[in-house]
This record gives structure tokens, C-alpha cells and sequence, in this order.
């Protein structure tokens, strides 16, 4: 779950870390009165929403008046910001952060993640701040550092110095960055984070370190014991349809193709993506309906694929291990009836009791095409829905 | 032969009176497998499905001399009954549950390469030696005895890879499903180790998915160690980047981690790649042919 950059900042000043002065605001009027109270005589305005690239895209603007920190944030507010991470539909932007300005003298790069391949909480940091470290770390992998904390001791201070001196940092911002590494390890356990990111993370004109953005995202697993920042959750920046299946239970990601596939199992259900494209189609969503799927998660499938209007052709992939095919093919009848498919339905079952499984949905009279295998139901879905 | 547990292997399940630990372990049970008992704290000194029940794993293991365990508790309890299980000298530890945090598996990893106890999962289907014993989620009905081994990263996949090479008439040494977390247990190259090593085993049927690096990994391994044909199949290739397919695993970033990355670190291992989920039981057949 992704946070906004006004929420991680706030999480950062809680861990006693220096963040730019700043206040979120849903309104013009609002931004006004944040500039206000923050005083100066220039202030950034910033796009709240969960993506990145909103520099380039217009979302973030420095400007020197009242008047223009309202033009700027009535310019943003309620209306969807477009950048290269969330094209082509962008996300709403419902509050602005309204910020100091600070004096630049360089920006940098820092983040914590949970390294797969070295099973530990890694730091990544990189003297080419504000710039995409994909891209970075692509074109001149020397210039990406990291350093790998091992869970039983935590960051170490050798490990903060070895990349303050990378970064050639000095005086007060090498004091500021030592600081600043045990304080963020802590927030990012704390708050059972799977990325923080400081992008970028500027040596003022005086020499001191602060994060000028932030970017942090909770482990979806463990939000039941992260009920506060559970609350934080927007799904206005997360498709419709996503946001629907995430009050289901169900895993659901929308493509942009006319077929919808319903599946059990994860590597399954992307198997069937693959599988429709191999036949010449496009897969109009991912959709995990769990390992054991029930006539009730089915039933709720169905609605979530229908939410969507490009589905000329609904394909339905279930391998019944510990669920018999029977019960499947029930639920299927039944939800088809229920939630009034209008478009052709496509069914695979294999496993148990998948014989008996077919034959209920060929008696059923319904419009359900039983396919004979794997293959024969991606075909068939191809062609039901050109 | 088989790798990691057979017929007498000696087996306890942790959240034994659950309701999924029971249906569970009522189906291995009747799959042959060795149950010797099981875990619920508070609920020591009973009797469920005929077996004994212990307040801990350490009790089990003393009473029963259990080797492996199955672990069906909630998410929240799970990193904790993993390392209960370590503690207590349990060799094959499979943690079925879904859902663990990432931050408590890193704690378990580091706890586990200490004390050298094997575990399978989470977020997983199990491992299965067919017509031996069944440790997991899977539909026994589907397993015969045979000469492929499985490994795999998705459990629905590992049934599609079991139930043709049932159709024809292979069989399956032993499956073992890794499961789909980024922390996880046992690895491609864990158990491909053991499958070249193992007799039973003629060839190899990897099952990977989009994200990470470790099908590359065993891409390598297989290149420079293994003498048995492998076949593989990896899913994904048209899931766009950034979203998050399912498994916590499963996720593009960046460059790194597509399917095609993947499928072409295995062909140049010499590996046979089905590039249809239907084709992973002719694939293997191919394998074995060309040797």
C-alpha cells in the first residue's frame, strides 16, 4: 500500500528525522492559508498522488507569491495528473503539499527496500539524485551504491560512513547523513515499510541533509498490525475495479484487452494471460480467485470482470485440487444466472470431479461453452471474443 | 528414492485442530502419509483424528521423534511457529500460510541459516512424493509414482505440470512447491540439487514466474552442474510492469525480472521451454527424448 509523500513526511518528523517545513491542503483556499502560516516569501506547491514522475508532468511548481501558490493549487486540485509512471488514464489530486523552499547545493539519492536476493533490508544511495535510478543504475551501475543490513544487528556505523564518504559528503551533511541512516532503518521497521524512497535527498547551500520528497509503500501483509496506517489508504489513486476486488479479497489487475480471465492461482491465472495472447487475444484483466475457490469468490469474479465495458468474452481457467469441479461449475451457473452475463463464457475445469463439472454446465442450458482443454478454451475465447 | 520425505517420514502438523489444519491432515492421512501427531498450544494431552496433540513442537518432537511439520496457522502466528519448529530439530519445515511479513521473514532466514533446518514456503501448496507422503495442499488424487521432479513457484501450475505428466504416464518422483513470496524457504537450485543427486528422478520440470532473479540463477546451476534434461515453464510474459501479479514474488521492476529474461537464461542452459502452461508434459518428454 503506497502512502502520500505529505503522510511519509509526517511519519519521517515522528522519528525525529528534518523534513522541509510544509502542510497538506485540499483546497485553494487552504494552500493559501498553509503559505501563510509557513511565512517566506516562496513556496513549492506539489501534486499528492501516488506516482512519481510529476516534476516533468507539471505537479510540482515553485512559486513567489499568494497569488500564485492559489492559480497553482487550483490548477491541480480535482483533476487528474497524467506523468510516464501512471499514463494514460493519471490519478486525482485531492490535496497539494505546500512547502518551503530550500537552498540547493546538490541532490542525491537514497531508499531502503527489502533486497530478495540478499534476504536483508538493503540501502541504495547514489550521488545522481533526482534522476530515475532504474535508468541510473542501467547507463553507469558504478554510481548506485548499497549496502546490505543483516536483520539480527541492524545498520551498522561503518556501513553509514562507507556511503557518506562515497557521496563525498563533509562537515555538518556527513554528520547530518550518519545521523539520519539508523533513523530511517527505524522508521522503515517501525512502520513494517517494503520501500522508502529519498528522491532526492539535497545538501543545502549550509550544508545540511534533508529529504526534499518521499516516497513510502507498507507491506500489504502487515497492515493488521499497522492499523493507523492502515486508515491511510486512498483508493482514488487505484483503478475502480481494483479497489472493488480489494474489498472482495480477490487479486485483481486490469489490462487492457477485451477478454476476461478468472482464474485459480496466481501463476495459473497469468499462465492463462499468456496462454490468450499465444492464441492471438488480449487478456482484459489479471484475476486470482485463491487456491481454493468457492462458488461465492466466483460469484464475485464475475462482477468485478463486468465492471469492465471493453469484455467481449469471459474465460474461466479452474484447476479443482482441494474444491471439486462440481461445486465450481454450480457457482458458475449460479453467478452466471445472478449477475446476468451477457457476454459469452468460456469454462475449463480440470481436476476433481471435472468430468461431472462440465457436464452440469453443458445441461445448463445457459450460454457457457465447456471447453476440452488448456488450449481449446484460450482458442475458443479468442475467437468468441473477436 | 525421492528427496526430502517418503513413506517414512515421521510428521506432525502445527495448527492441528485448526479447521484447515485438520481437513489437511485428514487428507494426508488418508494419502499414507506418516502423521504422528500435532500442535495446538492450551490444547496439549487431547486427541484429534486419533493422534496425539501437543502445547509445543518440542513436546512432539520428544514423544513422537516427528522429522517434518506442517504449519497451518494465521499469518500473524506463522514466522513464530516457523522458528518453534527450528528450535525444537524438525528437519522439513513446510509453512503453508499465506500472507506473512516480509520483515518477519527476514528474522526467520537469518534465524534458519544458523540452525540448518529446511523450510518449504510459505505461501505454498507443499511438497508432495507421490504414493509416499503428502506434506500440503494438493490434490493427491492427480500425483503417480514416477520419474520427474517438480519444483515450482505457483501451486496451480505444479497441479497443470503433475496431471500431464500423469497423462503420460511419466509419473513424479517428488513436487515440491516453493511458493510465491519474495522470502521464501527452499529455492530452484536447493531442489534441483537434490533432484540431480536423487536416483528416482530422470528429469527435471521447473515452474517459474515473472520477478526476482532466481530462475536466472538456476539457469547458471543447471548450465555448469546438472546432468539430468530439464524442462520449464515461466509465467508471466504479458503482465505489464510495476503491478504486482498475486504473489508477493510476482512483480516486474524495472528491467529486471521479465519472463523473457528468464525463458532465455534457461534456453541457453540448454533447458526445454514450453512456452504454453499445456505443453509442460510434452516439454519434458522432449528433454528425455534428446538425451
Amino acid at each position: 500500500m503506497n502512502l502520500h509523500e505529505y503522510q511519509a513526511k509526517q511519519i519521517l518528523r515522528s522519528g525525529n528525522i528534518n523534513t522541509p517545513r510544509g502542510l497538506a491542503a485540499a483546497s485553494a483556499e487552504a494552500a493559501v492559508g498553509a503559505a501563510n502560516e509557513l511565512g517566506g516569501d516562496a513556496w513549492v506547491v506539489k501534486a499528492q498522488i501516488h506516482a512519481g514522475g510529476r516534476g516533468k508532468a507539471g505537479g510540482v511548481k515553485v512559486v513567489k507569491s499568494l497569488d500564485d501558490v492559489r492559480v497553482v493549487a487550483e490548477s491541480l486540485l480535482g483533476k487528474p495528473l497524467v506523468t510516464n509512471q501512471n499514463a494514460p488514464d493519471g490519478q486525482p489530486v485531492n490535496q497539494v503539499l505546500v512547502e518551503e523552499t530550500l537552498p540547493i547545493a546538490r541532490e542525491l539519492y537514497l531508499s531502503l527496500l527489502v533486497d530478495r536476493e540478499t534476504e536483508r533490508v538493503a540501502i541504495v544511495a547514489s550521488a545522481a539524485g533526482g534522476m530515475d535510478i532504474e535508468e541510473v543504475a542501467h547507463a553507469t551501475p558504478e554510481k548506485v551504491l548499497t549496502e546490505a543490513c543483516d536483520p539480527l544487528l541492524g545498520v551498522q556505523d561503518f556501513q553509514c560512513r562507507a556511503l557518506a564518504f562515497a557521496l563525498e559528503l563533509t562537515g555538518e551533511a556527513y554528520k547530518d547523513f550518519c545521523r539520519l541512516l539508523p533513523q530511517l532503518y527505524r522508521v522503515f521497521l517501525a512502520n513494517d515499510l517494503s520501500l522508502l524512497e529519498i528522491n532526492p535527498l539535497v545538501v543545502t547551500t549550509d550544508n545540511r541533509v534533508l529529504p526534499l520528497d518521499c516516497k513510502m509503500s507498507v507491506d500489504d501483509n502487515a497492515l493488521y498490525r499497522r492499523k493507523a496506517l492502515a486508515e491511510l489508504r486512498d483508493d482514488s489513486q487505484i483503478d475502480a475495479k481494483e479497489a472493488a476486488a480489494n474489498a472482495a479479497n480477490v487479486n485483481y489487475v486490469a489490462l487492457t484487452g477485451n477478454i476476461g480471465c478468472m482464474v485459480n492461482g496466481a501463476g495459473l491465472a497469468m499462465a492463462t494471460m499468456d496462454l490468450i495472447q499465444l492464441e492471438g487475444g488480449t487478456p482484459a484483466n489479471f484475476l486470482d480467485v485463491g487456491g481454493g475457490a468457492t462458488p461465492e469468490t466466483v460469484a464475485q469474479g464475475f462482477k468485478i470482470i463486468l465492471l469492465d465495458p471493453n469484455v467481449k468474452a469471459v474465460l474461466i481457467n479452474i484447476f479443482g485440487g482441494i474444491v471439486r469441479c462440481d461445486v465450481i461449475a454450480e457457482g458458475i451457473i449460479q453467478a452466471v444466472k445472478e449477475v446476468g452475463v451477457k457476454v459469452p463464457v468460456v469454462v475449463r475445469l480440470e481436476g476433481t470431479n471435472a468430468e461431472l463439472g462440465r457436464k452440469l454446465l453443458a445441461e445448463s442450458g445457459l450460454a457457457i461453452l465447456a471447453a476440452e482443454s488448456l488450449t481449446h478454451a484460450a482458442k475458443l475465447a479468442v475467437e468468441e471474443a473477436a | 528414492m525421492s528427496i526430502l520425505v517418503n513413506k517414512d517420514t515421521k510428521v506432525i502438523c502445527q495448527g492441528f485442530t485448526g479447521k484447515q489444519g485438520s481437513f489437511h491432515s485428514e487428507q494426508a492421512i488418508a494419502y499414507g502419509t506418516r502423521m504422528v501427531g500435532g500442535v495446538t498450544p492450551g490444547k496439549g494431552g487431547q486427541t484429534h483424528l486419533g493422534l496425539p496433540v501437543f502445547n509445543t513442537v518440542r513436546d512432539a518432537v520428544r514423544q513422537t521423534g516427528a522429522q517434518a511439520t506442517m504449519i497451518y496457522v494465521p499469518a500473524a502466528f506463522a514466522a513464530d511457529s516457523i522458528l518453534e519448529a527450528a528450535d525444537a530439530g524438525i528437519e522439513v519445515i513446510v509453512c503453508i500460510t499465506e500472507g506473512i511479513p516480509v520483515l518477519d521473514m527476514l528474522n526467520v532466514k537469518a534465524a534458519l541459516r544458523a540452525n540448518g533446518a529446511k523450510l518449504i514456503g510459505p505461501n505454498c501448496p507443499g511438497i508432495i512424493t507421490s504414493g509416499e507422503c503428502k506434506i500440503g495442499i494438493m490434490p493427491g488424487v492427480i500425483h503417480q509414482k514416477g520419474k520427474v521432479g517438480i519444483v515450482s513457484r505457483s501451486g496451480t501450475l505444479t497441479y497443470e505440470a503433475v496431471h500431464q505428466t500423469t497423462q503420460l504416464g511419466l509419473g513424479q518422483s517428488t513436487c515440491v512447491g516453493i511458493g510465491g513470496d519474495p522470502i521464501k524457504g527452499l529455492d530452484f537450485i536447493d531442489c534441483l540439487e537434490l533432484f540431480e543427486a536423487d536416483p528416482q528422478t530422470e528429469a527435471v520440470i521447473l515452474v517459474g514466474e515473472i520477478g526476482g532473479s532466481r530462475e536466472e540463477e538456476a539457469a547458471e546451476y543447471i548450465r555448469s552442474n546438472m546432468k539430468k534434461p530439464v524442462a520449464a515453464y515461466i509465467a508471466g510474459r504479458t503482465a505489464p510492469k510495476g503491478k504486482r501479479m498475486g504473489h508477493a514474488g510476482a512483480i516486474i521492476a524495472g528491467s529486471a525480472g521479465t519472463a523473457d529474461a528468464k525463458i532465455r537464461a534457461l534456453e541457453t542452459a540448454g533447458v526445454v521451454v514450453a512456452l504454453s502452461p499445456a505443453a509442460l508434459g510434452e516439454a519434458v518428454q522432449q528433454a528425455l527424448a534428446a538425451r
